[in-house]
C-alpha cells in the first residue's frame, strides 16, 4: 500500500503561480561553516539510527553475546570462575567489542558512495570532509553504546572496578579515541572496494588477528615467544594494559595510554589524508 | 553571458573517450536539452559541469566561472538532480529537505520552512514523515528535485528526470521543469527521449559516442530529422525495390529500407504527404500489407541526422 501515490489529488503537482512562489526563494549569504556542516551531517547519522533501530542490533547483541560467550567458556579454566574472569576480560572484551564494530563506519560510506547519495553532498558547498566527519560523529555514539553495553552485562555478572568509576570513564574514553582513529582504515577500504560485503569481509581479515593477538583473553606469559613480541607491539595490547590499569589500579597507565595516543595518531596521519583524497577522487 | 560554454571537453575512461570534444553554448533563462542513448556522454558531461568530474581536456565555464579552477563558485550557484535518486532512503522527505538546506546555510528554522514550501508545492506534504523508502518511483523523482531547489540556483541540472517513471509521473515533472524555467532558472536536461526534449527544451544538442552530431532547436531539428516516420510492408517482399523506386520522387530522399525483408522507412514531413505516398503505391500496383505513421524514434533521428552528415553513429548502433 505504501508504494501507491495518494490517488486523491489529480492532475500535475501544485498550480503555476503557487509553484513560482516556491522557487522564488533565496540562498544564504555565506555556506555553512565546517563544524555546521559537520554536525548537521551527525544529526543525519542519528536519523538513521532513529528510523533504523535495527543498526542498533549489531552494538548491543554483538557486545552482550561476546561478553557472555568468553566470560562462560574461558572464566571456569582460566580464572576458576566466570566472576573472578570477568574482572580481567571486560576491559578487554570491551575493546574488541568497539573494534568488531568499527567497520560499521565503512559499511556506512560504501552505501552512502554506491547510492549516489555522496554526489549531492560533493555537489554542495560544504566543507568537503564533513560528510565523512559527520557519519563519525554518528558512529562514536555507537560505540559507545556498545562500550556501555558490555559494561553493563559486565557488571551483572560481577565486575567490580577496583579503582573506582572515574577510571572506567577514562578507560571507556581511550576506546573511543582509539576506535576514531581505527574507523579511518574502513573508510579508505570503503572507498576502494564496490560493495559494503567486500568492506566486511577486509575487515575480518585485520580486527580477528588484531584483537585475538593481544592480552586481551589470556595473559601473553605462556604464548610462544614470537606471538608475544607481536603481542607486545600491537596497540590492542597497549590500550587493554591502560584500561585495566585505569580500571584496577595497579600499575602506571600513563606509558601504555601515550602507547595508544601515538598509534591513534599515526593511523589518523596515515589513513585520513588517503581518505580524503580518495573521497575527492572521481568515481 | 551565456550560462554554460565548453569548448573541446573530453573525458576518457581507460581506452574509452565518454566525451570526445563537445562544444557547447547555454543561453541564460533556457531549457537547453542534452539527447542521446545511454552511453552516449550525457552523465559524464553533466558531472563535469557540476565539478564532480575533472575534465582531461578543454574547458567548461559555468555561469562565467571555470569549474575547474573555481569549483566552489560552481558549487554554489548550480544544483544537480543525478539520474539516481541522490535521497537518503532511511530518512523522511522532509529530514531529506531539512538536512540539504542545513547544509546549503539555512537556519534550522528556514531550513524547516523550506521544506513545508517545498513539499506543499510538490504534493508530499501526505508522505512528510514517512521514509522515503517507501515512496513510488514518481514521489521519490519529486522529492530529489525538490531537493535541488531548496536554494535558488542559476542553473539546474536534471539528468534523466523521467527515466523509468509512469506517464502521469513524468507529466509531473514535465510540469515542474516548465515552472523551474518560467521563474527564469536556466535548466540543463539531458534525456533519451525525443518527444520529451521536443516539449520541454527550446534547443538541444544531439550526442553520440561523446560528440554533438546536430544541435538547434527543435524545429530545426525536426526540420532535419522529418516530423514523423512512416512504416510500410509490402507483399511479396521482392515489392520492396519497387515501392522505394516508387516513394522517392513522392517523398524525396528519405526512403531508406527497412530491418525486415519487405519494409521501408521514410520520414515525411506532414500526414499529407503519407496520403500521397498510399496513392502512388496504389497507383503502381504494389500490395501494402502493413502502413503506420508515428513519432520518429530516437534511432530513427540518429539514422536521419547521421545518414546526412556522414558521421559514424547508426540506428544499430544505439541499442548499447
Amino acid at each position: 500500500m505504501t508504494d501507491a501515490e495518494p490517488t486523491t489529488r489529480a492532475g500535475a503537482a501544485a498550480s503555476g503561480p503557487e509553484m513560482r512562489t516556491v522557487f522564488a526563494g533565496t540562498r544564504p549569504a555565506t555556506p555553512p561553516s565546517a563544524l555546521s556542516a559537520s554536525l548537521t551531517l551527525g544529526w543525519r547519522a542519528l536519523l538513521k539510527i532513529k528510523h533504523v533501530p535495527f543498526q542498533l542490533f549489531d552494538v548491543t547483541v554483538t557486545p552482550l553475546m561476546f561478553t557472555l560467550l568468553f566470560t562462560f567458556l574461558f572464566g571456569g579454566a582460566l580464572a576458576g570462575s566466570p566472576r573472578e574472569y570477568i574482572q580481567y576480560l571486560l576491559p578487554g572484551i570491551m575493546v574488541q567489542t568497539v573494534m568488531f564494530i568499527t567497520v560499521y563506519t565503512g559499511v556506512g560510506l560504501n552505501t552512502d558512495v554506491s547510492k549516489g547519495l555522496f554526489d549531492r553532498f560533493r555537489s554542495l558547498p560544504i566543507w568537503q570532509p564533513a560528510p565523512i566527519v559527520g557519519a563519525l560523529l554518528g558512529d562514536v555514539l555507537r560505540y559507545s553504546i556498545a562500550a556501555l553495553v558490555v559494561l553493563g552485562v559486565g557488571v551483572a555478572l560481577g565486575f567490580r572496578p577496583a579503582a573506582g568509576w572515574a577510571g572506567v570513564v577514562l578507560g571507556m574514553a581511550l576506546v573511543l579515541v582509539f576506535a576514531f582513529s581505527v574507523s579511518w582504515i574502513w573508510i579508505v577500504a570503503s572507498f576502494l572496494v564496490e560493495t559494503a560485503e567486500s568492506v566486511m569481509t577486509a575487515s575480518f581479515i585485520v580486527i580477528f588477528p588484531l584483537t585475538f593477538v593481544s592480552n586481551i583473553f589470556v595473559d601473553p606469559a605462556t604464548m610462544p615467544g614470537w606471538v608475544r613480541a607481536l603481542v607486545q607491539v600491537n596497540p590492542v595490547t597497549h590500550l587493554t594494559n591502560a584500561m585495566r590499569a585505569f580500571m584496577h589500579g595497579g600499575g602506571d597507565a600513563w606509558p601504555s595510554v601515550l602507547w595508544v595516543l601515538v598509534a591513534s595518531a599515526v593511523i589518523v596521519a596515515v589513513f585520513s589524508p588517503l581518505a580524503l583524497w580518495l573521497y575527492r577522487r572521481e568515481r | 553571458m551565456a550560462a554554460i560554454v565548453t569548448t573541446g571537453l573530453v573525458k576518457v575512461f581507460g581506452s574509452t573517450r565518454a566525451v570526445d570534444g563537445i562544444d557547447l553554448e547555454v543561453a541564460r533563462g533556457s531549457v537547453y536539452g542534452l539527447l542521446g542513448p545511454n552511453g552516449a556522454g550525457k552523465t559524464t558531461t553533466i558531472r563535469m559541469l557540476t565539478t564532480l568530474l575533472r575534465p582531461d581536456g578543454g574547458t567548461a565555464r559555468v555561469l562565467g566561472h571555470d569549474v575547474v579552477e573555481e569549483a566552489a563558485l560552481v558549487r554554489a550557484k548550480v544544483s544537480l538532480t543525478g539520474q539516481f535518486a541522490s535521497v537518503d532512503e532511511d530518512l523522511t522527505g522532509r529530514e531529506n529537505l531539512i538536512l540539504l538546506g542545513r547544509l546549503l546555510g539555512f537556519s534550522w528554522r528556514d531550513a524547516r520552512r523550506r521544506a513545508t514550501e517545498l513539499l506543499d508545492a510538490f504534493e508530499l506534504e501526505d508522505a512528510a514523515g514517512r521514509q522515503v523508502r517507501t515512496y513510488s518511483g514518481g514521489m521519490r523523482r519529486r522529492l530529489d528535485i525538490a531537493a535541488s531547489l531548496i536554494a535558488t540556483s542559476e542553473l539546474v541540472f536534471l539528468d534523466e528526470p523521467t527515466t523509468g517513471l509512469d506517464p502521469r509521473s513524468r507529466n509531473q515533472v514535465w510540469d515542474i521543469v516548465r515552472e523551474i524555467a518560467a521563474g527564469g532558472t536556466t535548466v540543463l536536461l539531458t534525456t533519451q527521449y525525443l518527444e520529451e526534449a521536443d516539449r520541454l527544451a527550446e534547443r538541444l544538442a544531439v550526442i553520440d559516442h561523446g560528440r554533438v552530431i546536430a544541435e538547434g532547436t527543435s524545429r530545426e531539428l525536426k526540420a532535419a530529422v522529418g516530423v514523423s516516420t512512416l512504416h510500410v510492408r509490402v507483399h511479396p517482399p521482392s515489392q520492396r525495390e519497387t515501392a522505394v523506386a516508387v516513394l522517392a520522387p513522392v517523398l524525396g530522399d528519405g526512403v531508406t529500407a527497412g530491418n525486415d525483408p519487405g519494409t521501408l522507412v521514410a520520414t515525411v514531413a506532414n500526414a499529407g504527404a503519407a496520403g500521397d505516398a498510399l496513392r502512388a503505391l496504389d497507383a503502381a500496383g504494389v500490395q501494402v500489407v502493413e502502413f503506420t505513421l508515428g513519432q520518429p524514434s530516437l534511432d530513427e533521428v540518429f539514422l536521419a541526422l547521421t545518414g546526412r552528415s556522414g558521421a559514424t553513429a547508426s540506428g544499430t548502433e544505439m541499442g548499447r
